[in-house]
């Protein structure tokens, strides 16, 4: 029998001028939902179940990008994805432009296992959850006042930067916002809300899987799908590992980021830790990205090239550790 | 070295005795696509360019799965993907739930090229169409006679399936086949090389016959339907769940990049991985050259490189 090994995320790229106290509170949230997850796998709850649950843990607390306070679209809306994958069959479902559905994590696994299809998005996934009875709620549920907020300093800043495929050299240094040189997905670092939310988990008999949610990109056109809910992009399960990313949505689906790492650990033999870092390291180019992943022999990885990711991970052996940096 | 491309008409369950009036106008299609891919080969257009301009005669051809002669929903909409790639640059865009837009890998282009994101659907994706003046027409101009025929039939299975003395299975069958073989016509996608070794990919469908409303498939799913990179150009058909699950053709280039394959092993490799009867692809690598590989009973498919080599084919052999 193997052991066990589960790691979380709420986001890369982290605001180097992060409030002391919302460090913490990340800290304490992630604690929190390694702690569920780590309960569960003792009690033999098998890995597919686990990366649900604390998916879940995740999107119901208002904190991270996903479920309650999820970005919001330009308009103001909240429009969610996920998706999960299960290593030992690579069975998967995910699911995009939900607004009413209490926990999209859950929405995808029922497409996964419920229905004949492995992606369902806007209306047709909000009949599929209406018919599977799942937990329904306004779409203001998911709005918190950060991200009212949050919103309005995107739109202020987009209308500076229209296009963040140019570097900001030279515009005008009059908002705080424009302070900090570093910038994610087209916004400034202290304005640019950690996209996604994840959880991957071996358990006791090797079994990897993996789960992705997000309310997405902050003030994203409505109808954009990123990275979270993309098999292979943003969430990946295999006989070998389980993985889930989170960056710059497009840095992700470009370089097929959570496939990348299995397909090393495959093709080039890697070792779960070598696989990650190489895969960071040479696939991301421009992109600022990064990912969690456990293998079938119990280890636990996570490497990123941004400024900090919000992470815990833990072994059965009784290592565990939290950190932003 | 030189230019090379190739294109699909779908893979699938093609009965070896599928009728002349159902095989013919699809050949056509398919030599008249090809031609149109080399001219603009021949005249120096960018791969890119290349790719979408054959999907747009691909979607335009109501005999097939893409476009004009998209399958249908469960309720009779349709509800169009499409994707495309650039192998230099990795772009990519991306666009599924589409309904009234005349060219969705049209649309994916614009996407690519016009916004920041890579994946637009739904009413999203609609509303953009409309802000860059692409061409949209009623819903009813995509829909065929064949189709709507399809989708009863497939209805009608659904509910002789259910009116069998056997309990409903416990897990439901992911994407089952759909008994009349014809039905199993999915997606068009192209593939194409200039003697430079730009690559690009592009692919499109109505997605498969009876699918749930909001289902997406492989098709604009980057690494599974649709992949392109410095090494090669793949575009896949065939059940969107086995080509998600083995995001077959971001594989291709894997299996090449990491294991050393050539692009002909490379994609026999991956389609091999496939459980049989599920999926097939075209490809075409930086050195010219090209490859079509299924595991399904046929492949509607094309291709011709630089050197005056051309086939076209549905089952294994070359009917030409």
């Amino acid at each position: 029998m193997g052991a066990w090994a589960i790691a979380v995320h709420g986001g890369a790229g982290v605001d180097p001028n992060l409030p002391k106290e919302r460090q913490e509170e990340a800290k304490r949230l992630l604690t929190r939902c390694l702690d569920i997850g780590i309960s569960a796998l003792r009690s033999n709850l098998s890995a597919i179940d686990v990366v649900e649950l604390v998916v879940r843990e995740l999107e119901t607390d208002p904190l991270f990008n996903s479920g309650r306070g999820s970005a919001l679209t330009e308009n103001g809306k909240v429009e969610m994805e996920a998706s999960i994958m299960d290593g030992p069959k690579r069975r998967c479902g995910a699911v995009s432009g939900l607004t009413t559905v209490k926990n999209p994590v859950s929405l995808a696994r029922l497409v996964m296992e419920k229905s004949p299809h492995s992606y369902l998005a806007f209306s047709g996934a909000e009949e599929f959850a209406k018919k599977q009875g799942v937990e329904m709620v306004d779409n203001e549920y998911f709005i918190t006042e950060d991200n009212v907020g949050m919103l309005k300093l995107a739109k202020e800043a987009n209308s500076i930067l229209f296009d963040y495929r140019i570097p900001a050299v030279g515009t005008c240094g009059a908002s705080a916002a424009m302070d900090s040189p570093l910038q994610m997905n087209g916004l400034p670092i202290s304005v640019y809300a950690p996209e996604t939310v994840g959880c991957v988990v071996v358990d006791k008999q090797g079994r990897c899987a993996a789960a992705t949610s997000t309310g997405g990109l902050m003030n994203k056109m409505s109808g954009r799908i990123g990275d979270s809910p993309l098999i292979g992009s943003g969430t990946y399960a295999s006989e070998l590992c389980g993985v889930s990313c989170t960056g710059e949505g497009e840095a992700i689906i470009r370089s097929t980021l959570a496939r990348e790492v299995s397909a090393v650990m495959e093709y080039k033999r890697l070792k779960l830790h070598e696989a990650v870092d190489y895969v960071i390291k040479n696939k991301l180019d421009e992109g600022k990205a990064g990912l969690i992943a456990v293998s079938k022999d119990g280890e636990v990885a996570c490497g990123f090239n941004t400024t900090g990711m919000f992470r815990g991970c833990a072994t059965e052996d009784g290592f565990m550790e939290v950190g932003v940096w | 070295m030189g230019w090379a491309i190739a294109v699909h008409g779908g893979a699938g369950d093609i009965p070896l005795s599928l009728p002349p009036e159902k095989r013919l106008p699809r050949e056509a299609g398919l030599r008249r696509c090809l031609d149109v891919g080399i001219a603009a080969l021949k005249a120096h257009n960018h791969p890119l360019d290349v790719v979408e301009l054959v999907v747009r005669e691909l979607e335009n051809n109501p005999h097939f799965n893409a476009g004009k002669g998209s399958v249908l929903t469960t309720s009779g909409t349709v509800e169009m993907e499409a994707c495309i790639m650039d192998g230099k640059t990795m772009k990519c865009g991306a666009v599924s739930g589409v309904s009234t837009v005349v060219n969705a890998i049209s649309l994916a282009r614009l996407v690519m090229d016009k916004t920041p994101h890579i994946f637009l659907a739904f009413d999203g994706a609609e509303a953009f169409a409309r802000e860059q003046g692409l061409e949209t027409v009623e819903m009813s101009h995509f829909i065929t006679p064949e189709n709507i025929e399809r989708l009863k039939q497939a209805q009608e299975a659904d509910r002789v399936q259910l009116d069998y003395t056997q309990p409903i299975p416990k897990e439901v069958p992911k994407e089952a086949a759909v008994a009349d073989g014809d039905s199993q016509i999915g997606t068009v996608g192209c593939v194409a090389v200039d003697s430079e070794g730009s690559l690009a990919t592009a692919t499109s469908t109505g997605g498969i016959v009876n699918k749930m409303v909001g289902r997406i498939g492989d098709t604009p799913i980057i690494g599974a339907g649709t992949y392109a990179n410095h090494l090669c150009a793949i575009s896949a058909t065939g059940r969107g769940e086995a080509i998600i699950r083995g995001t077959i053709a971001r594989d291709v280039a894997a299996v090449m990049e990491f294991k050393g394959l050539s692009l002909k092993e490379a994609a026999a490799y991956v389609i091999d991985q496939v459980p049989r009867g599920n999926a097939g692809l075209i490809a075409v690598s930086s050195t010219g050259e090209v490859t079509m590989p299924f595991n399904t009973t046929g492949m509607f498919r094309a291709c011709a490189t630089e050197d005056g080599y051309s086939e076209i084919a549905i089952w294994d052999s070359p009917t030409k």
